[in-house]
């Protein structure tokens, strides 16, 4: 499974939704995620892809974990993958 | 329906080992918050916390104690001694039958649990000490301040998370209101400072990694504290008969449920607490001059509660002063409302307002006078102290000058 079908299946499955209901210029709102909701699926992506992902809920533009559209997300899930790699 | 006042307080907390050294530390505003000192702090995301330094346990109990006392015990003991002590109050007879001791607590014995978990998982080991269970208990603390002061009246402990003390001490004042008990010793304690204990907290990522900086524009979150307060609740009566020193009178007390979230605010769970304790006191809400708010450096609790705050006061609200000492001492859990009712007294009878400090800038969202970084001399009537929990369980005190 490639990077993008693993995220939106984890997105997904915190939307209760099926991966092919999940267009990738949807954002969070769209498909109902909350914040609560979005802190289980940072969980999920560190816990899938063993990264760490640098994200406070009292900020969220602080960090580059852009979280506007599933899209960006999955480019901030590849780049932290490539540079936690390195 | 009797009055009730506070004929004694005490305290151990990251500002100081009691009252007056807590007092000198949040009028110079000073922060207690620093690097953890913990076991395994390196795999930690956040390092900081408001952490007692300096302190030894066999410096205060035996080796037979501190097998039975976990730390927010031994907290809890120490500031019922000072407590205790300065009320003059010894508990004897009728009056040991009718006094008690309601305290609040989230952990409890956390760090017991932590160091067993350890043990038993960690370092394969098959057996723990006898004591474990009585030790981490959440109740240990009541029933050990009871046991040393005999006090042998209702006693219990009181579980709502960041609200726990001031529903303990809402508790107690109304027990002693009603005529169920003439003394109730009360408060709360907290010792979370464990590498579990963080874990937890770090995944619900609202914390910061660098300051509690409540009601400012860059605030980035809470940041966890430990320690303990206690306070001698009397009968006004009784106070008076014996000519003890009163600190200052507990007017009323209100409680609500947001019924809503689990862990979001509610503005509307938080403005029926604050206007149910000025409705309880029967005072008049142009009365209140200071608020000690729950100000945890959330972007959405201190939004929320400052929104709550205009809400119930209208133009007054832009009268009032409004601080929060957690950037001073941090987040205490279940043990925070005990000791920042501590500054709710020091406004109140030494007329000294803490500050909130490491603010920065204005957040247009908490438009209040949240007393910036430095202390004020104010003479204030009225002072209420706001605590609202995880799981929407709002409890707000109103105190009046003795």
């Amino acid at each position: 499974m490639s990077i993008k079908d693993q995220v939106i299946a984890i997105i997904a499955e915190q939307a209760m939704l099926e991966p092919g209901d999940i267009a990738m210029d949807n954002t969070l709102e769209d498909i109902g995620i909350d914040s609560l909701g979005l802190v289980e699926a940072i969980f999920a992506i560190e816990e899938g892809f063993d990264i760490n992902v640098p994200f406070n809920a009292n900020d969220p533009t602080a960090s580059d974990f852009d979280i506007s559209t599933i899209a960006s997300i999955v480019a901030a899930v590849e780049k932290l993958i490539a540079e936690q790699a390195a | 329906m009797n009055r009730v006042v506070i004929t004694g307080a005490g305290t151990i907390n990251p500002l100081g080992a009691d009252v007056p050294a807590t007092f000198a530390a949040m009028q110079e505003g000073r922060c207690g918050i620093g690097p953890l000192e913990i076991k395994d702090v390196a795999r930690l995301s956040i390092q900081i916390g408001g952490q007692i330094k300096g302190y030894d346990e066999a410096d205060h109990f035996n080796r037979q104690q501190i097998a039975l006392y976990d730390r927010f015990t031994q907290f809890t003991l120490l500031a019922a001694r000072e407590a205790i002590g300065q009320s003059g109050l010894t508990f004897t007879g009728e009056l040991a039958d009718h006094s008690g001791v309601v305290l609040g607590t989230s952990g409890g014995g956390l760090n017991t649990q932590d160091e067993n978990y350890r043990a038993v998982y960690e370092a394969g080991k098959n057996r723990v000490h006898p004591f474990i269970v009585p030790k981490l208990m959440n109740n240990a603390a009541a029933s050990h301040v009871s046991m040393e002061w005999n006090l042998r009246g209702p006693s219990f402990t009181v579980a709502t998370a960041c609200a726990s003390s001031n529903h303990a001490m809402g508790q107690a004042f109304n027990m002693v209101r009603c005529g169920m008990a003439k003394v109730m010793v009360t408060g709360g304690s907290e010792a979370m400072l464990c590498f579990g204990g963080i874990k937890a907290w770090e995944g619900l990522r609202v914390m910061s990694r660098d300051a509690c900086r409540p009601f400012c524009a860059t605030r980035n979150g809470m940041v966890q504290g430990e320690g303990a307060g206690v306070f001698v609740f009397e009968d006004y009566a009784h106070a008076k008969a014996r000519g003890a020193e009163i600190l200052c009178e507990v007017a009323g007390f209100a409680m609500s449920s947001d019924a809503s979230d689990i862990v979001m605010p509610s503005k509307q769970g938080a403005a029926r607490a604050i206007a149910g304790a000025i409705k309880d006191a029967q005072l008049p809400k142009e009365t209140v001059g200071y608020i000690n708010a729950h100000g945890t450096g959330t972007a959405a609790n201190d939004k929320t509660e400052c929104a709550a705050v205009a809400d119930v006061f209208g133009a007054h609200a832009d009268r009032l002063m409004m601080s929060s000492t957690k950037s001073m001492h941090g987040h205490l859990i279940g043990g925070t409302g005990a000791v920042e009712l501590l500054a709710c007294i020091m406004a109140l009878k030494d007329g000294i307002i803490a500050p909130t400090i490491g603010y920065q800038e204005p957040d247009p969202e908490c438009a209040l006078d949240v007393v910036p970084n430095v202390a004020r001399d104010a003479d204030v009537e009225v002072a209420l102290s706001n605590a609202f929990a995880f799981g929407g369980l709002n409890a707000v005190l109103a105190l009046r000058k003795a």
